[in-house]
């Protein structure tokens, strides 16, 4: 009886060893290179960490997030914060060396040359050529051309993958339009001809409405400029070219716009402030992104629901464009569990969900398919008018931001300078003043 | 009493070293601790300041160039007129509205106890909270305190969305908040004041205005110092209330060193600057408070 127990502990203990050395071989990882062909569920069993900035999208990966782990296998930690506190903290983490996520909202517009410069994305170009990394169904090709030149580095290396993209657009109260009998405007001219028009402070009602905020600002008067056929800078290095007359004279449009026909005290305003008034039904026109649609469609927040109009920004003195601004999904180099993140930014950026996107008013993706998939915008829970200006706004696209590292200092800057336009000062005077002073600051940061 | 006190420290000095010997090892934890909060993280600061660092850039060893930068710089200037600007409208106020506020609540009334209560409420609150309910009163079209001056007549002001009003609003914000605070502080003054002086004051005829002017100001000044000094260093440091009403705006009008530094270092990443700034805001805060200290000793009266 002694034998039998001995050996049945002895059989327990190799057979607990064998179990221990074999292991490693049940590894899923290693499980790849049995199989030829995609597989969602390859990386099953892991956990990552995913950092988004509070908005649509993400409340959308929330909403969606069984179904991913169910897809994949891969449960996800999402950590939702603030856009400027997410960009703060994703910023230092990437600077420690040691991010606590291995996903994250990389905003294109603010972060790109920053991160590029001090490389800090794992480069993805291998698995985005890799058919076992990227199922076919991704469909590559489907994302427009802004949306790789956003992803793809100076040098070459694709470092994320391109989620959606911001146009403007013009808002306008259809009813305070019908009740003066004006127009919806065409061009920059009629923009303020009608502003002047349906302007009645007398009765609480502003004609127009934009932001005024420094730092803030500075996107909706690069949209102007863009009527003038101009950007903020040029070539690389980049150069400067917020004082040329183009510039100064977008900037008049600005200061006339906004000093005469807007609510006092916009020279305060974000787009919070500008969407409050509109969706009071206290203002006729806003030009502002185009993602601020759905609480304007919402019954239980807004005045105007059904009477919001969705039209093309306005065609300048020489050139018709839609700025426009962009985020994608990007992993850290340090991230220790880079295959698992990238079936997340897969997941995220993929056509399903930036569908959904599309349907909720969320965003627009950088991709095509989804705005003229009949199955999509049978879906959309607000105006169709909404998605087929969004349409309208793809090909007439121009960046709306310079490419630089200090961009938040640019914004800031500039923004003074507009923002002390509307409290009097000449736009020339300030325009050359605030490109004077940052001058030395982009040259500095190009150096390093 | 005086001689035989430093015989005593003398003889004593020998036996008070071997007594205090086998305690020196306690205070360790302390030093260590204080020494990896506060001393080495004011140390790295300083050599911060000596180099150009961006976040996600190289270091560079730069010398004084941060600050010879800073004394040019037209943003940096314009932010120690606001901070000065702000920092003396948000102090006197308070100083003057809170000793009054203690004058009356030290007199007996009924229900004294329940409005002490809700006056002191305003401190207890947190900063960010309140700030942002003030945003929302303060907006020109859908807030209430343009509402409230269209009851009384008055035409609507632009609040924190003009430059010329921006520092007013923002430091009576500052006022609602930390009045309660001066008034604590004045009412202890009172409450040890002799009643002897107002009862050989009213024999002789005064008047309110000259019982307070004359015998409470000058016996209740040093809690009014103490209360300023107080005030004072907190004003020049605030930020909450700045930064969630007017993010420093609109433009830089209401950007005090404070927000200024915070922008340099968490904004736009470049930590070399911001502490460049941090080390100049801290000599001017270090100097206001020894004159301060020195108000203080002048004002004493026992």
């Amino acid at each position: 009886m002694i034998d039998r127990l001995s050996l049945s502990r002895r059989r327990a203990l190799q057979g607990a060893t064998a179990l221990a050395l074999a292991a490693p071989m049940l590894n899923t990882k290693t499980a790849y290179s049995q199989s030829g062909a995609f597989n969602w569920q390859r990386f099953k069993g892991q956990s990552i960490e995913v950092v988004m900035e509070t908005g649509p999208r993400a409340d959308l990966v929330k909403k969606y997030l069984k179904e991913f782990e169910g897809q994949t296998g891969i449960t996800i930690g999402l950590e939702i914060i603030p856009e400027q506190q997410a960009r703060q903290k994703t910023t230092i983490e990437l600077n420690s060396g040691k991010p606590s996520f291995d996903v994250f909202n990389i905003a294109y517009h603010v972060q790109k040359r920053q991160i590029e410069k001090a490389r800090w994305l794992f480069d993805i170009t291998a698995w985005t050529k890799d058919p076992q990394m990227t199922p076919a169904e991704y469909e590559f090709g489907d994302v427009s051309k802004p949306g790789w030149d956003y992803a793809t580095q100076s040098d070459g290396k694709i470092t994320s993958l391109p989620m959606f993209v911001d146009y403007f657009m013009i808002y306008i109260n259809k009813e305070l339009f019908a009740k003066k009998g004006v127009q919806p405007p065409k061009t920059m001219d009629e923009m303020m001809a009608a502003a002047a028009k349906l302007h009645d402070p007398a009765n609480g009602i502003a004609g127009y409405v934009g932001r005024g905020l420094r730092n803030a600002n500075v996107p909706l008067y690069t949209q102007y400029l863009s009527g003038w056929g101009q950007e903020t800078t040029r070539g690389n290095p980049p150069e400067l070219l917020t004082d040329t007359p183009d510039a100064i004279a977008a900037a008049e449009y600005y200061k006339k716009i906004l000093s005469n026909y807007a609510p006092q005290g916009v020279s305060g305003f974000n787009w919070n402030e500008c969407q409050g008034l509109f969706m009071q039904g206290k203002a006729a026109i806003w030009l502002d992104g185009i993602g601020f649609a759905p609480p304007a469609e919402d019954k239980t927040k807004s005045r105007v629901v059904g009477k919001v109009g969705y039209i093309l920004p306005p065609a300048g003195p020489k050139a018709h464009h839609s700025v426009f601004f962009g985020g994608g999904a990007a992993i850290p180099d340090a991230s220790p569990k880079k295959e698992a993140a990238y079936m997340a930014a897969l997941w995220m950026t993929g056509r399903q969900m930036t569908s959904r996107m599309l349907q909720t008013g969320g965003g627009v993706p950088f991709r095509s398919a989804p705005l003229k998939d009949p199955a999509v915008l049978s879906q959309l829970t607000i105006p169709k008018e909404w998605a087929d200006c969004a349409a309208g706004c793809a090909p007439i696209s121009m960046p709306g931001l310079p490419v630089i590292v200090p961009v938040t200092q640019f914004r800031d800057t500039i923004g003074t300078a507009l923002t002390n336009m509307l409290a009097g000062a000449d736009p020339a005077t300030e325009l050359k003043r605030a490109t004077a002073e940052f001058k030395p600051i982009l040259d500095k940061s190009e150096q390093s | 009493m005086a001689g035989a006190d430093i015989t005593a420290g003398v003889k004593g000095q020998g036996s008070a070293d071997r007594r205090l010997r086998p305690y020196l090892g306690f205070i360790w934890p302390a030093l260590v601790v204080c020494s990896a909060v506060i001393i080495f993280p004011w140390l790295f600061t300083v050599w911060m300041s000596f180099n150009d660092w961006h976040i996600g850039s190289a270091r560079a060893w730069v010398g004084i160039e941060n600050y010879s930068k800073l004394a040019t710089d037209r943003r940096f200037l314009e932010s120690i007129g606001h901070t000065i600007y702000f920092t003396v409208l948000a102090v006197f106020l308070p100083l003057v509205l809170g000793t009054f506020a203690a004058t009356v609540f030290h007199k007996k009334f009924r229900g004294r106890g329940f409005f002490r209560t809700l006056f002191i409420m305003p401190m207890m609150a947190t900063p960010v909270a309140v700030s942002l309910v003030w945003t929302m009163m303060f907006h020109p079209q859908l807030g209430v305190l343009n509402y409230l001056l269209s009851l009384v007549g008055l035409p609507p002001s632009l609040w924190v969305f003009a430059p010329a009003t921006v520092i007013p609003s923002l430091a009576l914000v500052e006022v609602w908040l930390w009045t309660p605070f001066v008034m604590i502080i004045v009412l202890g003054g009172l409450a040890s004041l002799p009643t002897e002086p107002y009862e050989a004051a009213l024999i002789d005829g005064a008047s309110q205005w000259q019982m307070f002017w004359k015998i409470t100001y000058p016996l209740v000044l040093p809690f009014i110092v103490v209360a300023a000094i107080i005030r004072t260093i907190d004003a020049l440091k605030a930020f909450e209330t700045i930064w969630v009403i007017s993010n420093g705006g609109p433009g830089t009008a209401s950007e005090t060193l404070n927000v200024y530094l915070y922008a340099q270092a968490f904004a736009y990443n470049q930590v070399g600057t911001a502490s460049a700034v941090v080390v100049v805001f801290f000599a001017i805060i270090v100097v206001l408070s020894l004159v301060l200290l020195w108000a203080r000793q002048k004002a004493q009266w026992s």
